[in-house]
């Protein structure tokens, strides 16, 4: 086989891999936490550890498979024996352990690198621990407790014909995975007459195995001919038949229904390639334009053309559907981000020694994929630090009446056409002396210590170059901080904030666009170019009254609506564009706003309310020069092309001159 | 084995497309391109402005659903502006992930330039000819040719400058 065909093989046993290792850290976490894992949740790991071992196995990643299946039987144990006195921190931090040695195994084989990492020490642990739980709970006889006792009631098929031969055969091959074949039922099967018995009753077999449970059930159902395979494991002090026990691996048929009740919930997915999404997206962009294009076609105007009229609105119709069905599509729910997070509080507060508890909420908040993959990184930087930086030593809190166990919690929400994400945390709470003295010595500070709010100076640890933690530990307070966080979300469009109380903790809320894709957008007129606004920014937009305008002594114009002053950007003058609307009373005025500010855009006029489809605008345009205020472009109906305004930037452009000014003045 | 295949069809159209140039005109000189990167050629579309970018870059056009960059390299080379007619093209090339299209006065043909009548440009000040990597002869004609790589990358000083203006600014 070539590489080639292996290829979509490969993709989904990495895909499937890397959601069922999801699952089980979600699972072993959940455990944790309750102090117990409960029947399903031991059945569950042992399920998914039993198909990453087959499937990693056909992947020829043998590393992982060895693994698997060594964790495999240290479950198979759990579940058999169900051992009382095991201390669950021990074995969840094994787990884990495993946990990501597959991943970084995975990771290797999506990057196509060779699988060489050697599993042979983490075996030894898995199998340390598998006889630690052993002896714990068994009478200390290793040897003993390692070779399990085993009953099987087989059955052949009704009309195979020489039972007894069979059973002979099935016999001889038992005992080469055997260490003693204690008691045959018939005992002699070289006679014509056990035929009959076995036919009759079956054939009965005793036996000792070092196998586990699951690989003897194995062995003997591939013999051939088997009908019915009635297998259990037997302990040494209830030698007779448990119930409970036997449950789960009766009959061949058994285990098959449950095998197939999973599948059929599986089979309601399927995995599709996200370039294929991104096609869709295009080509579903494409129809929106040309159908604009067709329906707005100039040599329509002026026909008569009830019947045209009547199918265009059916097609406009099902046009939208279908771009809100490919929208939805791509949108995830926040909870792998969210799960993430909880293994990081996990380990982190392990190792920082700290009790935190991480609490989540709003994790079915869904949002464009492209975002989600933006948003993790910055995500776990914000919650590393509020764990590192932001929550005390158990000591302080206690010194300081919080209670011992500090808590951190992630929201998500929808906010209009954004998503809000806030990390929330009990801790200490910025200084803000210590950011001021450190914003000064970094030559951070534009403005004047007493004229800045209190949010002003939290925000300014967003600056690129601030880190306000002396020592540097492993988590965090490497110098690169906070602004990358506010670089990445920036690049998705979104705003970073944070708000704090001395003492009682920092909140930092995040602002990320729903999606990337596509936009209600306004359409306005400025020379011979068209400009799309966000509707969700437009708060209104009129015709401006002469006196309502004022300027300042710097010739900024300012406009008062309803006693409030909004600053006007001339977008003509800001991008030097040509047009002969330059006076107020021609042209109409949009008030857009971005988080608590607002500002008046002058345009010539609105042409007209459409969704877009956002396209970043040319590689080569990016690199020449970043345009300020346009984050993007989209194309109309009629194929012509629109910018699309940022309105946070055009209001920080804005601010940013007025500082200019300021300073220039002084 | 497809591998192999693939590599020698590569190879193949490699040697149909090498040393061939499209020849366009630029005022009197006629500009030669090497023919692999150049996608298509089109007719002069309306071109919507984009704001504060360098004057060479009239703006960005829509490309059957695809956006791209347009620049005049009339204007690039520092030559007068020519309002655009029939006869003006854009050559869409693709260097390296790049899509960007050229606006020059007009396209002449296809021609074979071995590389043996190519001789590199006569090296004057710096600046001159940093968009010229060769001159090639065909019988009593001169075609310059173009380097592409200069002429999409050839913005980092402006680029500094602007940057500097930018912090000033602020």
């Amino acid at each position: 086989m070539t590489n080639i065909e292996w290829e979509p093989l490969l993709e989904m046993f990495i895909f499937e891999t890397t959601q069922m290792l999801e699952q089980l850290e979600q699972n072993i976490l959940k455990g944790e936490e309750a102090k117990i894992f409960d029947a399903s949740d031991i059945n569950e790991i042992f399920r998914i550890m039993h198909t990453i071992k087959s499937s990693a196995a056909m992947m020829q990643c043998l590393p992982i498979s060895k693994v698997a299946h060594s964790v495999e039987d240290l479950f198979s144990c759990l579940r058999e024996d169900k051992p009382q006195n095991i201390e669950y921190s021990i074995l969840t931090d094994l787990i884990l352990d495993v946990l990501d040695f597959m991943k970084a195994g995975i990771e290797k084989v999506s990057a196509r690198v060779e699988l060489n990492d050697d599993p042979t020490r983490l075996i030894q642990k898995i199998n340390d621990r598998l006889y630690a739980i052993k002896n714990e709970n068994g009478d200390g006889n290793k040897e003993f407790i390692l070779c399990n006792n085993y009953r099987a009631t087989i059955f052949f098929e009704d009309d195979c014909g020489m039972e007894h031969l069979r059973a002979f055969t099935l016999v001889h091959n038992l005992k080469e995975h055997t260490e003693s074949m204690d008691e045959i039922i018939p005992s002699n099967l070289d006679e014509d007459k056990s035929q009959e018995i076995i036919k009759q009753e079956g054939l009965k077999i005793r036996f000792r195995s070092l196998k586990t449970n699951e690989q003897m059930h194995e062995i003997l159902s591939n013999n051939p001919f088997i009908r019915d395979l009635l297998f259990e494991q037997i302990l040494e002090e209830q030698e007779t038949l448990n119930t409970a026990k036997g449950e789960s691996y009766q009959s061949k048929e058994g285990g098959a229904e449950e095998e197939n009740t999973n599948k059929t919930v599986h089979q309601n997915l399927i995995s599709v390639n996200v370039t294929k999404l991104d096609m869709l997206m295009d080509i579903v962009g494409e129809l929106v334009i040309s159908e604009a294009m067709v329906l707005q076609n100039p040599d329509l105007t002026g026909l008569k053309i009830d019947n045209f009229q009547k199918s265009s609105i059916q097609l406009q119709k099902i046009t939208n559907e279908l771009r809100d069905i490919v929208m939805s599509i791509r949108m995830l729910p926040l909870s792998t981000t969210f799960r993430k997070m909880q293994r990081l509080v996990r380990d982190m507060s392990k190792k920082l020694d700290k009790e935190v508890r991480l609490i989540t909420s709003g994790e079915e908040t869904e949002v464009d994929k492209n975002i989600i993959e933006n948003i993790s990184d910055p995500l776990m930087h914000l919650v590393r630090n509020s764990l590192d930086h932001g929550i005390e030593s158990s000591e302080e809190r206690e010194a300081t009446n919080k209670p011992k166990i500090g808590t951190i919690s992630l929201e998500a929400k929808h906010v209009g056409s954004d998503v809000l994400i806030i990390i929330k945390d009990d801790g200490g709470g910025l200084d803000k002396k210590k950011i001021l003295a450190k914003a000064k010595a970094n030559g951070l500070l534009h403005k004047a210590e007493n004229e800045m709010s209190d949010k002003e100076i939290y925000n300014l640890i967003f600056l690129p170059g601030f880190s306000t933690k002396e020592s540097v530990t492993e988590f965090s307070g490497r110098g690169v901080g906070m602004d990358v966080v506010m670089r990445s979300i920036g690049n998705i469009g979104g705003t970073v904030s944070v708000d704090s109380k001395e003492g009682a903790g920092s909140t930092i809320t995040m602002k990320i666009p729903l999606t990337l894709a596509i936009i209600d957008g306004m359409i306005i007129q400025v020379g011979k170019g068209w400009y799309t606004l966000p509707i969700t920014a437009i708060r209104e937009s009129f015709r401006p009254n002469e006196h309502d305008i004022i300027k300042d002594s710097e010739n900024h114009e300012m406009i008062i609506v309803r006693g409030q002053c909004y600053p006007i950007i001339r977008l003509h003058e800001l991008y030097k564009i040509h047009t002969k609307i330059t006076d107020f009373k021609n042209g109409i005025l949009v008030m857009v706003e971005q988080g608590e500010k607002s500002i008046c855009l002058f345009a010539d006029a609105l042409l007209g309310q459409q969704q877009v489809v956002v396209k970043s605008l040319p590689n080569y345009i990016r690199n020449v020069k970043k345009i300020v205020g346009v984050t993007g472009c989209t194309l109309l109906g009629d194929g012509n092309i629109s910018l699309i305004l940022d309105i946070g930037s055009l209001i920080d452009f804005r601010n940013i001159n007025l500082i200019k000014n300021y300073k220039s003045n002084l | 084995m497809t591998e192999a295949m693939l590599d020698m069809e590569l190879e193949q159209e490699e040697d149909t497309q090498k040393d061939k140039y499209l020849i366009f005109a630029l005022g009197k000189e006629y500009y030669g391109i090497e023919i692999q990167r150049v996608t298509e050629i089109i007719g002069v579309q309306p071109i919507t402005e984009v704001p504060e970018l360098p004057e060479y870059i009239k703006g960005i056009i829509n490309l059957r659903g695809k956006i791209i960059p347009v620049m005049d390299v009339r204007i690039r080379f520092k030559k007068p502006f020519k309002e655009y007619n029939d006869r003006t093209c854009v050559i869409i090339i693709d260097l390296e992930e790049i899509s960007i299209g050229l606006i020059v006065d007009g396209v002449a043909e296809v021609a074979i330039i071995p590389e043996t009548e190519i001789v590199s440009p006569p090296e004057m000040d710096q600046n001159s000819n940093r968009f010229i990597k060769g001159i090639g002869k065909i019988s009593t004609e001169v075609k310059l040719i173009l380097d592409c790589y200069q002429l999409l990358n050839e913005t980092e000083n402006e680029k500094l400058n602007s940057i500097d203006n930018g912090r000033e600014s602020i």
